[in-house]
């Protein structure tokens, strides 16, 4: 589809919008797992998501996405050397991909036609520098899971096969959407997810309503709906861009981060990427915020999206762990 | 009110709306086995490519034509079935893997005109990926209809032109967004897609009943054609109850209702009422029933077989192809191509040179996914000893279950027969809570409970999938297989099943949860091959050590 459906027309689900934001400000928080029922709209913010984000600089032709001649890979076809615009990359990780068309493989057309022996880039050098989507993320199977959490660990796509010997930068934000009944996640892929919601369908008519209306409009005339959201879509491409800027100047005082370990502590997180993790998407909220200072306040908002998936599971437990953080935020952050 | 539609006038009506307005409406959903109605069906489709659960991603997607490219000596690439706009007919649909069904739900979301569906699944379990049942807009059921009733069907080529050029000035009523939301909201429909689908089901509807303004007839024909059988019909006075929530409680026991309906307001009735007669009664319950079995098939943690036909592939390796073995043609031609320059004996010679060295043979690692089967005895005996522990025992191999990614299936006996409680799924939500609502009380129909543990092994092991059975009982068996109270039958059945499940060689647990170790479920574990747990001596570790040995880790 060549045009997507708008991201700030999508109603509701603030939660997932607000936590697709904050990677696009600080990718390095690391993803987002989107977790909830068929027919919300999972899919549609993704694909709107890419549509929204500033386009980034660079090398013309470079596989991996290079921002500079210098970085384009040695095993690149020869490039023009140009830089030029181009919109962030967000590649599709379809489920059943192969291993080689997702890490790369031997390129059978110059190897069947020239004989040589050349490396075909797979998704994750598309995806460098932009977004990997995998939509029922729980039901990857487990050998393509294994790749994928070693290169998001190592931010480097390592190829030693049939005889090549490979290796490019494959630094991606990482979004997973599924439907928990139909199974569970790994903790370790978990655990790789900066950001996780949950969303559920709308549960008054009112709300109903209005999504069927707007994606009715936007079937039937495409081009007045996205003339009548643009202007929202552009000031929030501004505003993410504004928070770009802001982040390194960030002030963040000790006693936020005294707060977060405490959370976390509170909630028995493994490990400290939630810390970690918490201060990032911290950060980009206030950036986003347009304070000076990174604040509590920032750090409830964020806190249930950057741990609910961290804390030790109890797989019985019907509650779920969104409802553990909201109490213990309480407690812990009055 | 008018009539709802017959069944047959359903299809008819299904099939025109299909080339009316494909891309609108995504698709069909058809659940037949092969035969002649079905045929009647099939004979009026829109033209269409055709492809199967195992049609390869080149036949789908395109890729590099190899036959062509080596003949022509320069590259040819394939189209894939899925580049043409023509609609895609998936025969077997009920066999297609979440990975295919991913793909197309994709192709569907962004260029496909419309999927059919031909779905042949014979048990309930049975059935159409979620991903693709959502996104399809209609449904038919051909399963109970009569062959005297169908009739080939013939569309009138005239008459779908017309409704084409109709399609995009067909207004529908103000209402009708707010009614169809409310209907499916009140239905229990979670997916958003579904009233959108309605929509376009009667913007097409009203185009091919040449209407200006969507008339309440076709409103409501477009809701039975694409909602009935997405949802739970409430107040229904025959309904079975649904089979998500708990079994009917005891007297006695605490008991969770189910989840009353959260939205407040009232559907359209008049909707409700034409969707409801749309279906025979019992398919909700065999579509409910459906949902609540249609699991991930991702790869799971059971046996690994090493082979050269089916599975994850292996790397290649070298070697002579033979006795089943079969060449990996794309590995062999990837180890030749480096040395073609090299081989070529004159510079225009366009022939590749393939050697004994360069053959490579295929490989596959095949996982299955394991289901732990639980049989669980809830005969009075049993409630008046230890019911309550054997529920905390299994409670902890489900823990141990979700950390293994495997299946759980949970089966009740008590009084004169077994009840599988929950069919293989990997919920543990829902096992607990049905563990949970097990009522206690009356005789101890052993025999009967491993008989249907024994069925749903087969049963899975056809399915691919590796079962493992975990028997929880007091015992003191005292029904036998034909329902008589006959203590001496009743353990000549249970033994003669357990030899079965040796036979079988289907992996067990005997978990003895009688006040003292019974000798006769030391006999039962003996000839079932099973190791032998009596729990009262058992604690988490001992349990949870035992089920790891007999999961063979």
């Amino acid at each position: 589809m060549s045009q997507p459906f708008p991201f700030t027309a999508i109603v509701g689900q603030a939660a997932m919008k607000q936590a697709m934001v904050l990677t696009a400000i600080d990718p390095g928080i690391g993803g987002v797992l989107v977790f909830g029922d068929r027919g919300t709209g999972k899919s549609t913010a993704v694909r709107a998501l890419a549509a929204l984000l500033p386009e980034i600089i660079a090398v013309e032709g470079c596989p991996v996405n290079s921002a500079r001649i210098e970085d384009v890979p040695a095993w690149a076809a020869p490039t023009s050397g140009r830089l030029i615009k181009r919109p962030t990359p967000v590649i599709d990780l379809p489920l059943g991909a192969t291993e080689d068309r997702v890490v790369g493989a031997l390129d059978i057309e110059r190897a069947l036609t020239r004989g040589e022996k050349a490396f075909e880039p797979g998704l994750l050098a598309r995806a460098n520098r932009g977004y990997l989507y995998i939509d029922e993320v729980n039901l990857l199977e487990d050998h393509i899971v294994d790749l994928l959490l070693d290169v998001a660990q190592s931010g480097e796509n390592v190829v030693e096969r049939e005889g090549l010997s490979i290796r490019h930068p494959a630094r991606f934000v990482l979004v997973g959407s599924g439907n928990p009944e139909e199974g569970e996640l790994r903790p370790q892929l978990l655990d790789r997810f900066g950001l996780s919601v949950e969303v559920t369908s709308p549960r008054d008519i009112e709300t109903r309503v209005e999504v069927m209306r707007r994606r009715d409009a936007y079937d039937h005339d495409t081009a007045a709906f996205l003339k009548k959201y643009r202007a929202k879509d552009t000031a929030l491409r501004k505003q993410i861009l504004a928070a770009r800027v802001a982040l390194p100047g960030l002030k963040t005082p000790g006693v936020v981060l005294h707060d977060c370990a405490a959370l976390c502590i509170a909630l028995g997180s493994d490990g400290l990427r939630g810390e970690l993790t918490l201060l990032r998407a911290a950060r980009a909220q206030a950036a986003f915020d347009g304070a000076d200072t990174v604040t509590r306040a920032h750090l409830k908002t964020v806190a249930a999206s950057a741990l609910s998936h961290r804390l030790r599971r109890d797989p019985l437990d019907e509650a779920g762990s969104g409802a553990r953080v909201a109490r213990i935020l309480a407690e812990t952050l009055p | 009110m008018t009539e709802a539609l017959t069944q047959w006038q359903r299809v008819e009506t299904a099939l025109a709306l299909l080339s009316v307005d494909p891309a609108g409406i995504k698709g069909l959903w058809i659940r037949a086995r092969a035969a002649p109605v079905r045929d009647h069906v099939t004979q009026a489709l829109p033209p269409h490519r055709r492809i199967h659960p195992n049609s390869d991603d080149t036949a789908l997607f395109g890729g590099i034509d190899l036959a062509a490219t080596l003949a022509s000596g320069g590259l040819v690439r394939s189209q894939g079935l899925l580049a043409h706009s023509a609609p895609i007919v998936l025969a077997m649909a009920e066999r297609c893997p979440p990975g295919l069904s991913a793909r197309l739900a994709r192709w569907l979301d962004d260029a496909g005109p419309c999927l059919i569906a031909l779905d042949e699944g014979a048990e309930p379990d049975e059935g159409l990926p979620a991903a693709l049942t959502d996104r399809l807009g209609l449904f038919l059921d051909l399963t109970d209809l009569p062959y005297g009733e169908s009739g080939s069907v013939r569309l009138d080529p005239g008459q779908i032109a017309a409704a084409r050029a109709r399609l995009a000035a067909t207004k529908l009523p103000e209402t009708a967004l707010q009614s169809l939301t409310t209907v499916a909201a009140a239905m229990g429909i979670a997916s958003l897609r579904a009233p959108l689908l309605t929509l376009a089901t009667a913007r097409a509807l009203a185009a091919w009943r040449a209407e200006d303004m969507a008339s309440d007839d076709t409103l409501r024909h477009a809701a039975e054609l694409t909602l009935a059988h997405r949802g739970d019909l409430p107040d229904r006075a025959e309904d079975p109850p649904p089979q998500d929530a708990p079994p009917p409680p005891d007297p006695g026991e605490t008991e969770t209702t189910p989840p009353e309906p959260t939205l407040d307001r009232l559907p359209d009735d008049i909707l409700l009422e034409a969707i409801r007669a749309a279906l025979p009664a019992d398919l909700l319950a065999r579509l409910a029933a459906g949902r609540a079995a249609r699991s991930a098939k991702g790869s799971g943690s059971g046996a690994q077989r090493k082979g050269n036909h089916r599975g994850r592939p292996l790397p290649p390796r070298p070697g002579t192809p033979g006795s089943g073995k079969r060449i990996d043609l794309v590995a062999t031609l990837r180890a030749a191509a480096p040395w073609q320059p090299l081989r070529r004996r004159s510079p225009d010679a366009t022939r590749l040179e393939i050697r004994q060295s360069d053959l490579r043979l295929k490989r596959y690692v095949e996982t299955s996914d394991r289901v732990l089967i639980f049989a669980v005895d809830a005969s009075g005996s049993s409630a008046l000893s230890r019911l309550a522990e054997a529920k905390g025992a299994v409670e902890l191999l489900l823990a141990q279950a979700y950390a293994r990614r495997d299946h759980v299936a949970l089966i009740a006996f008590r009084g004169t027969e077994a009840e599988l409680l929950l069919p293989p799924t990997r919920s543990l939500v829902q096992t607990k809570r049905r563990l949970a609502g097990l009522p206690g009380g009356g005789g101890t129909p052993l025999a009967a409970g491993l008989r249907m543990a024994f069925d749903l092994a087969g049963q899975t092991r056809a399915r691919g999938m590796t079962p493992t059975v975990a028997l929880l009982t007091d015992g003191r068996g005292n029904i036998a297989l034909d329902g008589s109270a006959n203590r001496e039958a009743a353990e000549a059945d249970a033994l003669r099943l357990a030899r079965a499940f040796r036979s079988l060689g289907i992996p067990g647990l005997v978990i003895d949860i009688a006040n003292r170790p019974q000798p006769a479920l030391l006999r039962l574990a003996a000839a079932m091959d099973a190791p032998y747990l009596p729990l009262p001596r058992a604690d988490a570790r001992r349990l949870s050590g035992v089920l790891q040995a007999a999961l063979g880790e």
